[in-house]
Order: C-alpha cells, then sequence, then structure tokens
C-alpha cells in the first residue's frame, strides 16, 4: 500500500512539475507579485498635488502655504487665481484638494474670531481624501499654536505605535501576501488534480486501478501540501532576507500555522475539483472561492469593521486566522499560547473541508 | 486557409461559440453571479470607513478632569472603548488584536489639567495594521481636542483657523461609492481576460484548434469569432454590474449610457486581447489561468487605484500602472458615476486602453501565424 502511494504521489506531483513552463509558473509570478505588490499596497498618502488659491492679504495664509510646501505628503502646489480654476482642477484630477484662502482670513484671526479655509476634496478618491484632510488638519492645529489661539498646548497626546514604530506598509503587506500566494497557488494544485484527469479522461483509469479510495485521495493532497509548503518557505524566506521585514516570532509556530492552513487550502480544493466537469469549472470555481476568501480574510480591510454576519462568516475563513499568525509573528512576536488560540480553529476547518472533500470524492469514485 | 472574410461562415463559428457559453454554468457563474456576490462583498466587507474600532482607555490617576476625558472617549461613536485601571490589563488584547489601541491617562493627570500645566496623554496603537493605527491616533487626537474645547479654561482662547471641508462628488464620502466603479473592473477583467484565455487555451490543448484551422475558415475568422460572444458577455455583466451599484447599492449614476457603453467596448479590446495573448503563449489551461491570474486579476485590483493611490506608489510602480488597462477603466469609471460625462477625460483614457490592445493584438498575431508555417 505504501509503495502504490508512493507512486500516486510521484505522479501526481510530476503532472505539475514535469512542465519547466509549469514549474517557472508556479515559483515565478508570485515571487514577482510579492516585489510589486509590496510596493504599490499602501493606503498611505503622499505626494499629493494641491491647488491654492489665496485672496488673503494677511500673513496667515502664506504661513499655511509656506506649511504646506513644507510637509511630506505634499508634492506640488500650484497657486490659481479665480475660483473657476479651482473647480476645474477638481474635475480633471489635477489635484485631490483645492484650498481657498478667503480676503478676511488673517484678519478674523488674528481679532480671535472663528476664520474659516475652505477645502474642497475630490470625493471620488474617498480615502485619499479622507487622510489628506486629516494632514491638513494637523497643519491648522500647527499654525493654530502660532497664532497662540486654540487650547491645544495644554494636554499634549504622545504617540507611540507599537510592533512597527514608523507604521511601515510593508510589514504589514509582505506576510499578508505570504498567506494570499500561497493560498492561490495550492489551492489552484488542487482543484485541477481531479478535473484534470476527468477532461483527459483518465479519471476511469484510476477506478479501475487497484488503488482504495483513500489512497487516491492522499495522493492528490500530499503533492499539493508539499508545493504550498514550498512556495511558503521561499516566500517567507524572501519577506525576512529580501524585505528584511523584522520577523520576532517562532518558526516552527508558523509552519504548524501554514501546515494546517495548507491543508484546510486542500480540502477545498478537493471539493472544488469533485463537482467540476472540466479544468474550466475548476478554475473559475477556485476563482470564486478565492475572491470572498481574500476579501474576508482582514487583509484589503479589518474584520472588525464588517457586518456582524460578515465576522460571522471570516471565521469560517483559513486564511484569517493564518494572518493572525503570520502577520503576528512577524511584527508582534506571537506567544504560543496566542498562536494556539488561532491554530485551532484551523485545525476545525481543515477537518472539516478535508472531512467534506473525502466525502464528496469517494462519491465520485463510486 | 482562405484569406477572405466570409460573413455566413463567421455567424456559424460565434454561434457554435455562444452555444459554448450558454452550455457552460461555469460562464454563466462568472459573467452574472460572480459579480453580484463580488459587488456585495465589496461593498459591504471592504468598507474603508472605519467605525467601532475597538481601543483601550486607561485611567491611572483619578479625578474629575481624567474620568472626565475617559467619558469622552466612551461617547464617540467612532471608537469602542473598553476601561481600566492598569496598562497591564489591557497591553495581552493589544497583542491578540482584539483592540487596536490604548489611551493612557497618566497618574497626575487630573492635577496638572488643574493646575493648567501641560498635561501628558500617551496613545499606544497596534503598528501591525497601519491604516487602523491612523485611525485610532487621529480619532483620539480628535477626542482630546474636542474635549479641551469644552473645558472652561478654553473658553477665553481665540477659536483659530478651522478647515471647513467640502468633499465634492461623494458627500457621505462612502467608500462604496469608489469601490463599486472598481469592482466592475475587475469582474470585467475576469471575463475578458481570464475567461477567454481559458476558451483558447482549452481549443490548443485538446488539439482542437488545428481541427478548426484545418477548416476553410481564416484565421481571423476564427479568433474574431471567440472574442465577438466574450465581448457581448463582457458588456451584459457590466450592465448588471451598474444596475446593481446605482440600483441596490444606491451609487449615484451621473453619466450617460453611451459613455458608459464607449468605455467598456474600449476595456474590452486590452482585456480580450491579452486573455486571447496568454492563451496563444501558453496552450495550456492551468498555466493560462496561473498566468490570467497574476497579470489581469491581481494587478486589476492592487494597481488600477481603487484600492490603492496609485500616486502614493514608488516611481517604477506608477509606471508599470501606466500598462495596466483597469487604471484607465476605473478612474473614468469613478467620474461616470460620480460626476457625469467628461469626454475630455474618457477620452485621455480611451486613448491609451486602445493602445495596450493594439499592442497585445499585434503579438498575438505574430506569435499565431509563426505557429501555422
Amino acid at each position: 500500500m505504501w509503495l502504490r502511494l508512493r507512486a500516486q504521489i510521484v505522479k501526481e506531483l510530476l503532472s505539475v512539475l514535469r512542465d519547466p513552463r509549469s514549474r517557472l509558473v508556479l515559483v515565478g509570478p508570485p515571487l514577482m507579485q510579492l516585489l510589486v505588490f509590496s510596493f504599490a499596497a499602501t493606503l498611505e498618502v503622499r505626494n499629493v498635488d494641491l491647488l491654492i488659491l489665496d485672496q488673503d492679504p494677511g500673513r496667515w495664509s502664506t504661513e499655511m502655504t509656506r506649511q504646506l510646501e513644507g510637509s511630506s505628503f505634499v508634492d506640488e502646489l500650484r497657486a490659481v487665481d479665480d475660483p473657476g480654476a479651482l473647480r476645474a482642477g477638481i474635475d480633471g484630477r489635477q489635484a485631490i484638494a483645492a484650498i481657498r484662502f478667503p480676503p478676511d482670513l488673517s484678519r478674523r484671526a488674528v481679532a480671535g474670531r472663528p476664520a474659516t479655509v475652505q477645502v474642497i476634496l475630490d470625493g471620488r478618491r474617498a480615502n485619499a481624501a479622507q487622510i489628506t484632510f486629516g494632514y491638513m488638519n494637523r497643519i491648522t492645529t500647527t499654525v493654530n499654536a502660532e497664532l497662540g489661539a486654540g487650547a491645544i498646548a495644554a494636554v499634549e497626546p504622545v504617540t507611540r505605535h507599537w510592533f512597527n514604530p514608523n507604521l511601515e506598509y510593508r510589514w504589514f503587506v509582505v506576510p499578508g501576501l505570504v498567506g494570499i500566494l500561497s493560498m492561490i497557488s495550492a489551492l489552484l494544485v488542487t482543484s485541477l488534480s481531479i478535473a484534470r484527469e476527468r477532461e483527459l479522461g483518465t479519471f476511469e483509469q484510476l477506478l479501475v486501478s487497484p488503488a482504495r479510495p483513500a489512497e487516491i485521495i492522499i495522493g492528490k493532497c500530499v503533492p499539493a501540501l508539499l508545493i504550498g509548503l514550498t512556495l511558503g518557505t521561499i516566500m517567507l524566506t524572501a519577506a525576512i532576507f529580501g524585505f528584511r521585514i523584522p520577523f520576532n516570532g517562532s518558526i516552527g509556530l508558523v509552519y504548524l500555522g501554514l501546515t494546517l492552513f495548507i491543508v484546510s487550502i486542500v480540502g477545498i480544493g478537493l471539493m472544488i475539483s469533485s463537482v467540476s466537469q472540466t479544468q474550466q469549472q475548476a478554475i473559475l470555481g477556485t476563482f470564486s472561492i478565492a475572491v470572498p476568501l481574500v476579501l474576508l480574510s482582514g487583509f484589503a480591510t479589518p474584520v472588525e469593521n464588517m457586518p456582524l454576519v460578515l465576522q460571522g462568516l471570516a471565521e469560517a475563513n483559513p486564511l484569517k486566522h493564518f494572518l493572525v499568525i503570520v502577520q503576528g509573528s512577524f511584527m508582534k512576536g506571537l506567544p504560543a499560547h496566542i498562536v494556539r488560540d488561532n491554530a485551532w480553529p484551523l485545525l476545525v476547518i481543515g477537518a472539516v473541508t478535508l472531512g467534506s472533500a473525502f466525502f464528496f470524492v469517494q462519491r465520485r469514485l463510486q | 486557409m482562405s484569406a477572405t472574410f466570409d460573413l455566413r461562415r463567421f455567424g456559424g463559428l460565434v454561434h457554435k461559440e455562444s452555444l459554448q457559453i450558454v452550455r457552460d454554468p461555469s460562464s454563466i457563474l462568472i459573467a452574472f453571479v460572480l459579480p453580484v456576490v463580488l459587488l456585495f462583498l465589496f461593498a459591504f466587507a471592504v468598507s474603508l470607513d472605519i467605525r467601532n474600532v475597538r481601543v483601550g482607555v486607561v485611567v491611572e490617576g483619578g479625578g474629575q478632569p481624567a474620568n472626565a476625558l475617559a467619558a469622552a472617549f466612551a461617547a464617540t461613536p467612532y471608537l469602542e472603548a473598553r476601561f481600566a485601571r492598569d496598562r497591564r490589563e489591557l497591553e495581552e488584547e493589544l497583542v491578540r488584536g482584539r483592540i487596536r489601541g490604548l489611551v493612557v491617562i497618566p497618574e497626575g493627570f487630573s492635577a496638572a489639567v488643574r493646575a493648567r500645566r501641560s498635561a501628558p496623554v500617551q496613545i499606544i496603537t497596534d503598528g501591525s495594521s497601519p491604516n487602523t493605527a491612523n485611525f485610532v491616533d487621529n480619532y483620539a487626537r480628535g477626542v482630546i481636542a474636542t474635549w479641551l474645547q469644552g473645558l472652561p479654561q478654553a473658553k477665553r482662547l481665540a477659536t483659530g483657523v478651522a478647515i471647513e471641508p467640502r468633499f465634492w462628488f461623494d458627500a457621505e464620502l462612502e467608500s462604496r461609492a469608489s469601490i463599486g466603479p472598481g469592482a466592475i473592473a475587475i469582474v470585467m477583467t475576469m471575463i475578458g481576460t481570464l475567461l477567454t484565455a481559458l476558451v483558447v487555451a482549452r481549443e490548443w490543448e485538446r488539439g482542437t484548434m488545428e481541427a478548426l484551422m484545418a477548416t476553410p475558415s481564416g484565421i481571423l475568422e476564427i479568433i474574431a469569432s471567440k472574442l465577438v460572444p466574450y465581448f457581448v458577455l463582457g458588456l451584459s455583466a457590466t450592465y448588471v454590474c451598474v444596475a446593481i451599484v446605482h440600483g441596490l447599492l444606491g451609487v449615484p449614476f451621473e453619466g450617460s449610457l453611451l459613455a458608459l457603453t464607449v468605455l467598456s467596448a474600449a476595456f474590452l479590446v486590452p482585456a480580450l486581447g491579452q486573455g486571447l495573448l496568454i492563451s496563444a503563449l501558453t496552450k495550456n489551461q492551468f498555466l493560462a489561468a496561473q498566468i490570467a491570474l497574476f497579470s489581469g486579476f491581481l494587478p486589476a485590483f492592487l494597481l488600477s487605484g481603487f484600492l490603492f493611490e496609485i500616486k502614493s506608489m514608488p516611481l517604477i510602480i506608477q509606471g508599470i500602472t501606466l500598462a495596466v488597462p483597469a487604471r484607465y477603466f476605473v478612474s473614468s469609471l469613478q467620474t461616470l458615476f460620480l460626476a457625469g460625462d467628461l469626454w475630455g477625460e474618457f477620452l485621455l483614457a480611451i486613448g491609451p486602453m486602445l493602445l495596450i490592445g493594439g499592442v497585445f493584438f499585434t503579438i498575438t498575431a505574430s506569435k499565431t501565424r509563426k505557429r501555422l508555417d
């Protein structure tokens, strides 16, 4: 039986790895994606262009302009001289925000009366506009302190960002991508395994072979697990040594998490494969599953911002639990008891997906 | 091989391809069911509006001012505060990720406020989610500033300069408004690139492409007959998406259907071209799927600017986004939904999309011809 099982595993591995292009495609694009997306996926707002219409003869509008020019989030400040240009600039996306200093700004500010700066923000880019507005508010705080106005001076909040002092977005993105990219590859390899045999007509041959259903299923699981673990290893290495993301946790615990994670993914892949008639259906099925898994994982936006129903669904998402483990191990040096609290849901999910896959495939095999 | 383009033959081929689409439940799934699921997930799961972020507030000393500040944290709708007397009680919760930040009001805070000395407050955030950390920092500072303004000793001070923001196009700032158009671009990329790549790769893989080539049909007819049904499928999926985004999710649609059709058609040119090119290069469904995912879907998701600001990316990546057709499509769709028909902007987007599509088709044509020799 062990001999048969080994032959099965070797055959499955060969069917994926024999073609040099397949080998390349399994490793190359994920690594390239890791590189490109770790730089692209940032919610920080930098290099913003602003339009300024300064109608104020006093010094406070000049002071604010100087402060804006000096701040790191601004790329280009363009002065315009009529309100129409402000409007056209926002319409045509030349700037994310257009600022108008009214004629009485300095006069009112000095007299201690409320002075308002009007800012038009491009709501099409809601997130960036909101963050830009936040930055501008900080500048008015500084200006007000110079004016001697406001009560800001009385309480001074001091902020410390734990685990990631400079809020490097890459420290968050790279470990997350390790999870997402190994998931997509493992899912695709497994979901194609049975569908390919069925499309090529070799599935019947498997049925008449002496291999028992359990052997066939294990023979399909192990290669996918190996491929997923290898890919995960390559990307973890790239993250630690290439991107130099600080790793403070335990490698052993990350591998425990990774193994449980890939096992649950393999179960999902096998279920897709067993209900697909063709490779196309398997691929599209994979895709229809992978996108919700990514969206509900907390990678794009935090799970706690989602409606309660979706938060419940997210608990059944293996990627969500693995992201907690892998991101926590990198930045927070997650201790063993917290890893354990996130590993047992993975174990349960893995048992359920593999168990159902077993049931589905066995039904096909009979 | 005939070089002429025979309309009747072409019609037959289109009919055959359309039947293949209609008969395979998976193409219907991806064209009509998945967009619905995706749009709802995008609308409700990918919410960038942060509400109810869980934070801990530690009041180390007592006193009326400290308790009043803590109460101000309890009152704000943006933060969901838990209270403790000792920061060690909540530090583990921060490591677990159950709370995203800690506000520490230290011993001696109340005395300092009463004496009008400078009183420190510490804000600790969970930097492992940088975006949330930023929000926690900003909102906590906002709560403190508002509370200060309510203090009796603040009354005498001048109000100073304030910003009056006006968010155009999207007054409520609901991120779903900018995410809807992005979701459409992703669905279209999937139909145009992934589905086309798979279908044509399957013909190569099974050897039926050679069979098609042995028929009197020219290569142009064969390729065009594969594209037309997916072009129609892609356009219908767009209308379905727009109906959902506008009708069910309540995002305004200021533009015209004509502009929508023109833009979508222009976007389908590079999307279909990319799918065709991938299939011609790989001739294998697994490879085609993998490459379509990594070169089509993920760039449309991450490099098109609907989730992440392009201008914030490093210059090299900004350069790469110029070659991502979804980038042009997403920005013109956002304008179409929220601002209306601005044809000047649309033409600037249509040009690059057609150009990229042209490049894809040219490479495909040269590759395919070589194979036939």
